[in-house]
C-alpha cells in the first residue's frame, strides 16, 4: 500500500478531461471546414471580385450569409484552438503564456465578431 | 515540478521528410490564422459600401498583397490536404510507417496540383485588373 496522497500521485501529470474536449473541437471544426472552404473557394473562382454590386449581392443572397457565418465561426474556432496549442507548446514563461493565450482568445473573438457584423450589414441592406 | 521536461522535444528526432510536413502543418496554420484578418477586412469593406470596397480591392490587388494572397492560398491548399491526412490518422487509418511516408509524398503532389489550378483560376485571368 502506498503512503502517497492522492494529490501527490496526480500532481504534475497534466489535467485530464479538458484536453479531450479540445481535441474533439479541433476535429469537428476541421470536418466542418472541409465542405465550407471548398464551397467558398469555388464561389470565389466564379465571382467577379472587382464588381462591388455582384460581390455584395452574392454575400447577401439566398442562404449565403448563413454558410458564410458558419464558415467564419468554424474558421475562428479552429484557428483559436490551433494557435492555442502552438502557444502552449513554445511559450513556457507563465506570465507570457497567460498573456499570449488571452490575446489569442480576444483576437479571434474580435475577428469573428467583426466578420459576423459585416455579414449582417450586407445581408440586411436590402431589408432597410 | 518547475524543471520537468516539456514537449515538444524537438531535438531528439532523426531527420526525415515527414518531419517537414508536420512542422509545415503548424506554420501554414498560424499563417492562415493571420489571413483571417484579410478575409474579415474584405467582408467589412463590402459592408462599408462601394467606395470602401473599391479601395480594398485596389489594396488587395497590389503587388505585395498579391504575393501575400498567393501565400495564403498555398497555405490553405497544404493545410487542407494534410489536414485530411490528419483526420484519417485520427480515425485510425494510415498509421503504419510506410503508409505515413507514402501519404506524405501524395500530399505534396496533390497540393502542388491543387495550388496550381486554384492560383490559375483565381489570379491569372485577373492579372492587370486592379
Amino acid at each position: 500500500m502506498s503512503l502517497r496522497s492522492a494529490l501527490g500521485v496526480v500532481l504534475g501529470r497534466g489535467a485530464a478531461g479538458e484536453g479531450v474536449g479540445h481535441w474533439w473541437a479541433q476535429r469537428v471544426s476541421a470536418l466542418m471546414l472541409v465542405p465550407l472552404t471548398v464551397w467558398f473557394a469555388a464561389a470565389l473562382v466564379g465571382l467577379p471580385l472587382n464588381d462591388y454590386a455582384a460581390v455584395s449581392i452574392w454575400i447577401g443572397g439566398g442562404w449565403n450569409p448563413l454558410w458564410l457565418a458558419l464558415l467564419l465561426l468554424a474558421l475562428c474556432w479552429h484557428s483559436r484552438l490551433g494557435v492555442q496549442v502552438v502557444i502552449e507548446d513554445y511559450v513556457h514563461a507563465p506570465a507570457l503564456k497567460l498573456g499570449a493565450l488571452l490575446f489569442n482568445s480576444a483576437a479571434h473573438l474580435l475577428v469573428l465578431a467583426g466578420g459576423l457584423f459585416a455579414l449582417l450589414r450586407v445581408a440586411l441592406r436590402g431589408a432597410t | 515540478m518547475s524543471a520537468r521536461p516539456l514537449s515538444p522535444h524537438l531535438s531528439v528526432y532523426r531527420f526525415i521528410h515527414t518531419l517537414v510536413l508536420s512542422i509545415l502543418h503548424r506554420i501554414t496554420g498560424v499563417w492562415l490564422s493571420i489571413g483571417l484578418c484579410a478575409l474579415v477586412y474584405w467582408l467589412s469593406s463590402a459592408a462599408a459600401g462601394e467606395s470602401e470596397y473599391a479601395r480594398a480591392s485596389a489594396l488587395l490587388g497590389s503587388g505585395v498583397a498579391r504575393v501575400l494572397l498567393l501565400l495564403w492560398l498555398a497555405a490553405y491548399c497544404y493545410h487542407f490536404v494534410n489536414g485530411l491526412r490528419h483526420l484519417a490518422w485520427d480515425a485510425g487509418f494510415g498509421l503504419e510507417r510506410l503508409q505515413v511516408r507514402r501519404t506524405a509524398r501524395l500530399v505534396v503532389v496533390v497540393v502542388l496540383i491543387g495550388f496550381a489550378l486554384l492560383a490559375y483560376a483565381l489570379f491569372w485571368p485577373r492579372a492587370g485588373v486592379p
